[in-house]
């Protein structure tokens, strides 16, 4: 019985690093594709309507996730300042939170599932229906034709979709904390700028480019390798959504040790409270 | 004897633990209208991927005009790929495309052709497989047969020197599978080409080849014209000749 264990905990390592390898690999295609040479019209072309699918289409789904984030901490928030007499304080609070860390996440989560689940489905089609062959066999390679354009309209929509989700979720937590809670105006928008610097939104852009880059590659990378059949492209969908998640926390788990590190070597230690 | 356009020398190949080929050794002839036939399953399409390079053999070599392929790199093979053409068992079309982008597809990507000249050449191949005027239609629109026409004629745009047919008459009825039968033997015909064509339609195997050559547990049993293949007395090419099973293929319906 260990040893059948030992046996099954050993076949799963190996193959989930054998994952991690073909999709090093699979990554290091696309950069390599991604050259000088492959901004020719022909291709730059097709970025276009993968900007429609990836942005204009998710632009709905992130509205309503931006403006309830800064809605929801606004009422979560707003008893404990109150009993401390704080309450004017909280819009530094909200929209750090926002803009830093919920607000690229949250945006980004959502894309996971909305983009990069649709990106899956779709290779994961072609793939099974030999269209991938297809496309090989006359000479065209599927990472350039399909992936390249994808993947370049998820790095540049994330960040803006994320500046979109931020700003619905600075209004929504306004909204509730000024025109619903009466905290007067002025130290609501003042201690928001106090809380929040560049270094915060240029954060938060950031790593949306990073969570971008994640979606749009591992979508792709588990449409190009989805098992036969529905189940198999179903099972794919489930993964792309899964992976891409955790990317996407352990991500934003690095980009918060590494800014931190870096804000207190530049700035020092400050108070988004002010003095 | 000229050089072969295709040839394969001692390949085999495996999926895991299943042998798919083994020392499978075939010349074809530039100009040639050769068939594979086989039951499901032995084989045939794995050789059809083998000479577009979309599989490599485990052992042995495939050679194309003269150049070893199963060695070369992806970016040369592209070069070897557009000297073919491969009509896949389902079509294979781009369905988020209209039939029009399908068939200028290789043109796009392959030719400094402008928007006018491609859309000249798409309307003439539509019109050699049958199907003028579909140009803006969606493929999810069309037919199993109209799919595998349209397919036929992207696999044609670029003027191949080589046709690879993957079961082109599965799934249709015999008016519609004579149909592309006909079209098979109108593009030899017309364009020159070498028809490379797995099935295992024996009356579409009759009706297009010189040659045909058969593929059981991986290793070719027989080469040689339609006739001889009728009148072979290898029990096994016999049986799917005349399409009747054997004694130990019955033996599982024996409870």
């Amino acid at each position: 019985m260990p040893v059948r264990l030992i046996e099954q905990v050993g076949r799963q390592t190996t193959n989930a690093l054998a994952s991690l390898g073909d999709f090093a690999q699979f990554a290091g295609r696309t950069f390599v594709s991604m050259g000088p040479s492959w901004f020719r019209w022909k291709n730059v072309r097709l970025i276009l309507p993968q900007m429609y699918d990836v942005g204009t289409m998710s632009v709905p789904v992130v509205s309503v996730v931006g403006a309830f984030i800064g809605m929801v901490l606004a009422v979560e928030g707003y008893t404990q300042f109150k009993a401390l007499g704080q309450e004017a304080r909280m819009g530094s609070v909200i929209n750090v939170s926002v803009i830093k860390q919920i607000g690229p996440v949250l945006a980004a989560v959502m894309l996971a599932g909305r983009v990069g689940g649709a990106l899956t489905a779709e290779l994961g089609t072609m793939n099974v229906t030999e269209q991938l062959d297809a496309m090989r066999v006359m000479g065209a390679d599927p990472i350039r034709v399909l992936v390249i354009p994808r993947f370049l309209a998820c790095i540049l929509l994330t960040p803006l979709l994320t500046i979109y989700s931020d700003f619905l979720g600075v209004l929504g937590g306004w909204l509730i904390s000024v025109k619903s809670l009466g905290i007067p105006n002025d130290p609501y928008w003042h201690y928001s700028a106090l809380g929040v610097d560049n270094w915060q939104i240029f954060e938060g852009i950031t790593k949306s480019i990073f969570f971008g880059a994640a979606i749009g590659l591992i979508g792709c990378y588990k449409g190009f390798t989805s098992g036969a059949g529905a189940s198999g492209v179903g099972k794919a969908c489930t993964e792309s959504f899964v992976t891409s998640f955790m990317a996407i926390i352990i991500l934003n788990f690095f980009f918060a040790q590494v800014s931190k590190d870096w804000y207190i070597a530049i700035y020092g230690v400050t108070s988004m409270f002010g003095s | 004897m000229p050089l072969p356009i295709v040839e394969f020398r001692d390949v085999a190949k495996r999926f895991g633990h299943l042998v798919v080929l083994e020392g499978v050794t075939l010349s074809i002839q530039r100009g040639e209208s050769i068939v594979i036939i086989g039951a499901s399953g032995s084989g045939k399409s794995v050789m059809l991927k083998h000479i577009v390079g979309l599989l490599k053999p485990e052992s042995g070599q495939v050679w194309f005009d003269g150049t070893r392929i199963d060695t070369l790199p992806e970016r040369q093979l592209m070069l070897i790929r557009q000297r073919c053409g491969f009509l896949f068992q389902m079509g294979a079309l781009f369905d988020s495309l209209t039939v029009g982008e399908n068939i200028a597809f290789p043109l796009v990507e392959h030719t400094r052709k402008n928007p006018d000249e491609i859309r000249q050449v798409v309307a003439h191949r539509l019109a050699m497989v049958g199907l003028p005027g579909v140009e803006y239609k969606m493929p999810a629109e069309l037919s199993g047969g109209q799919k595998k026409r349209v397919a036929l004629a992207r696999a044609i745009a670029l003027d191949p020197e080589v046709i690879l047919y993957d079961e082109p008459t599965t799934g249709l009825d015999p008016v519609r599978a004579d149909v592309i039968n006909e079209l098979i033997i109108k593009l030899q015909r017309e364009l020159h080409t070498t028809s490379i064509v797995v099935t295992h339609d024996m009356a579409s195997a009759f009706k297009i080849a010189d040659r045909i050559v058969m593929l059981h547990a991986g290793k070719l049993i027989i080469d040689g014209s339609p006739q001889q293949i009728k009148d072979s007395t290898n029990p096994i090419v016999h049986h799917f000749v005349v399409g009747e099973a054997d004694e130990k293929e019955l033996s599982v319906l024996k409870g």
